[in-house]
């Protein structure tokens, strides 16, 4: 019986990882062709929580939680175009600041349209409730999170393997001066992984806004995981990410498991083994950019 | 303390310098009558989380607070003086002790007030007791700092943990909910969760109810899946909620996700926590302390004129900073002093006051406990909600009317609390 109750644990982490992937992803496809560390991405994150609690109510939930990731995706190619530009080539510690500095704008912002209150929303009543699966217990909601990211990671591979979109982000990756001499220009590229990025981090928002609490500071709540996930995982690496996400989501519940108190610490500690067994993390390339 | 030194805390340097420059200047404008009264502002220093998981709830009590000041200054302030209100954010009980420090000896701050962790208003209450000024901890709810803890510079208006449970626990009880069920705790783990929980153990313990299991829950968890299974596995009758601020919220929002058959009750619920959680998430009954929809006079005041101000209602952290600031007003317009040892001779009179419920409330000489009624409350079917903010109705008060306040409240005994002179 206790196996079994661990197993649920891990299947359930495995779970909670997928949507962890959905913030992390975008934020390493960023840095990992721009160089920039977006200390904004929580707070597409809270828009796209907030735009799904706005429009839930006019539009019903199916059609917000796929509008509110467009629009945020459009309000990326804004913030690509006009802040991120600017910083590619300069000091990193320079797009710290500039996408810290975005984050509290927008923190302030929500703060000021929607209030300092929490919003709330609830989840369709058709995917209310638990169903049970052999011998394990799923939130019906949690499963179709999981489909919608399942159907998401295919894309994005399809996309950065398959397309030639993908394999210049790929070369862009690893060998920006070759990409150039090409004759290709990598902006409009960035401006495509910005949106793509921001987008995810919205759809996350979207998804978890009937079933966390949707209030000015939740992108802040958000970014310190995203940043460990992406960090065990590796920079440049799609698998990475992933393998890092649900390995994340594991561990913490097995950590809860056996002994609840310490089941934030675990990944943390999960972070600390893994960096000093690998600093690059887990599927980390070596970047001849930031070596 | 010399009467010098206590001088020297109330107009430091800085304020005289200050008031020293605008003197200068508002003479050459020939206004020296602004400047007397200028100078002649009391100082009084409000904390409240405004961030992390209780700055929610906390937002509210700065709104309440400030009501209240802009009220008795507009009605000619206190004692013929304005009320300079500095109120911040407390961040975390390191930051909170720091901030009330500064505010008593370089501010010049005459009292303090807010708080709604325990474990800042821990920290608060020591500074007060070392700077020998009163601090009303307004929010806060753990049973030690009104016992273990205590100190005669504190005073405690929120009501303790025991009346959260004893409010709860007896509207249960009636329910047949208690006795012989299988009870299954989430507890936040820190003084204010762990101090719930020995709460509720005690009642527990006394109606013959079995706690089968509890889960201790870092502040910081947002997503509580994994001590939802544990739930599920462990099977229990009732499962209970002893946790805080947004936490409260999370949970009520995932548990309302798994659609769990075991009714979810709770011992700690704000009203923001659950207008947050949303209509059609919560259920069950849980414990308040105030509620908008109270009909008496200064409620209906209170709630008018806060909803005319900030376009929504009043949430219980808005009420009890608002009350607490008024009924300081009146205590030094009574004592004809602001002085910290005067003020603590008039509350241990136990001077009664109208806090917007139907019977008064005083603070208990031996504990500086504000004494007052509680309620029990479930919450409205969404079809007969007026608006957002109309999902709960309030059950009797506790205790009931022919009953003496006190009988909800620890005794001396339970909850010894020893103050040193």
């Amino acid at each position: 019986m206790q196996f079994e109750f661990l197993l649920e644990q891990v299947v359930n982490g495995l779970v909670l990882g997928g949507y962890y992937l959905l913030i992390a992803l975008g934020l390493s496809l960023i840095f990992s062709v721009g160089g920039i560390v977006n200390l904004a991405h929580g707070a597409f994150y809270a828009l796209g929580a907030y735009l799904c609690v706005e429009l839930t109510s006019r539009l019903g939930f199916g059609a917000s939680v796929v509008i509110s990731p467009l629009a945020v995706a459009l309000l990326g190619i804004l913030f690509e175009r006009f802040i991120l530009r600017r910083f590619y080539a300069a000091d990193p510690i320079l797009s710290l600041l500039v996408t810290f500095g975005v984050a509290m704008v927008a923190e302030q912002a929500i703060r000021m349209i929607w209030g300092a209150a929490p919003v709330s929303t609830e989840i369709p009543q058709s995917f209310r409730g638990s169903v049970i699966v052999g011998d394990f217990l799923f939130s019906r909601y949690r499963l179709l999170i999981l489909g919608v990211v399942a159907a998401i990671l295919l894309g994005v591979w399809l996309l950065l393997h398959k397309t030639s979109f993908g394999r210049v982000v790929r070369a862009g990756i690893q060998r920006p001066d070759m990409v150039a001499a090409l004759g290709i220009r990598l902006q409009p590229y960035m401006t495509a992984i910005v949106m793509l990025g921001v987008g995810l981090a919205a759809l996350g928002g979207a998804f978890f806004a009937p079933i966390t609490t949707v209030h000015p500071a939740m992108g802040a709540e958000i970014m310190t995981i995203a940043f460990v996930v992406v960090v065990i995982g590796g920079l440049g690496s799609f698998w990475g990410v992933i393998i890092a996400a649900l390995l994340v989501g594991v561990v913490r519940g097995i950590a809860i498991h056996f002994e609840p108190a310490a089941g934030e610490a675990s990944i943390y500690i999960l972070m600390f083994v893994v960096l000093l067994v690998r600093p690059r993390g887990l599927l980390g390339e070596r970047i001849e950019k930031f070596e | 303390m010399h009467p010098e030194e206590t001088d020297m805390i109330r107009y430091p340097r800085r304020t005289v310098l200050r008031a020293g420059a605008a003197f200068a200047g508002a003479t050459a404008l020939g206004f020296p009558a602004i400047v007397r009264a200028q100078a002649e502002k009391i100082r009084i220093g409000h904390l409240t989380p405004l961030t992390g998981f209780l700055g929610v709830i906390g937002s509210y009590a700065q709104l309440g607070v400030k009501l209240a000041a802009e009220e008795i200054n507009a009605s000619g302030g206190i004692m013929g003086r304005q009320i300079d209100l500095l109120s911040e954010d407390s961040i975390n009980p390191a930051t909170a002790a720091t901030k009330a420090q500064r505010m008593l000896e370089q501010d010049g701050a005459v009292v303090l007030l807010g708080e709604i962790s325990s474990a800042s208003s821990l920290t608060i209450m020591q500074v007060a007791e070392r700077n020998k000024k009163v601090f009303f901890s307004t929010g806060a709810r753990s049973d030690a700092l009104r016992g273990k803890s205590c100190n005669k510079y504190s005073f405690h208006c929120d009501i303790p943990n025991t009346v959260m449970v004893n409010a709860v626990g007896t509207a249960l009880s009636q329910k047949g909910m208690v006795k012989g069920r299988k009870f299954f705790t989430l507890t936040a783990d820190y003084i204010f969760g762990h101090d719930l929980l020995k709460a509720a153990k005690v009642f527990f313990g006394a109606h013959d109810a079995n706690l089968i299991g509890d889960e201790l829950i870092a502040t910081d968890v947002t997503d509580f899946s994994p001590y939802l299974l544990k739930v599920r596995q462990a099977k229990p009758d009732v499962v209970c909620c002893n946790l805080a601020g947004n936490q409260v919220t999370n949970l009520v929002k995932q548990y309302a996700e798994f659609g769990f058959p075991y009714p979810l009750v709770g011992f700690n619920l704000n009203t923001g926590d659950a207008w947050a959680a949303g209509a059609g998430n919560l259920s069950g009954t849980w414990p308040t302390v105030w509620y908008h929809t109270l009909d008496n006079p200064m409620s209906r005041a209170f709630v008018a004129a806060f909803s005319k101000k900030y376009g929504k209602p009043p949430e219980n952290h808005a009420w009890i900073d608002y009350v607490t600031l008024k009924l300081l007003a009146e205590a030094i317009n009574t004592a004809k002093s602001t002085d910290s040892g005067e003020l603590i001779a008039y509350f241990e009179k136990q001077a009664q006051f109208d806090i917007g419920k139907a019977r008064k409330a005083y603070f208990r000489a031996w504990d500086h406990q504000l004494v007052q009624e509680a309620y029990p409350f479930t919450v409205k079917p969404k079809e007969q909600m007026k608006d957002q903010w109309d999902m709960l109705v309030l059950g009797d008060a506790v205790p009931a009317a022919n009953d003496p306040l006190e009988t909800i409240y620890p005794t001396k005994e339970q909850n010894p609390c020893e103050m040193k002179a």
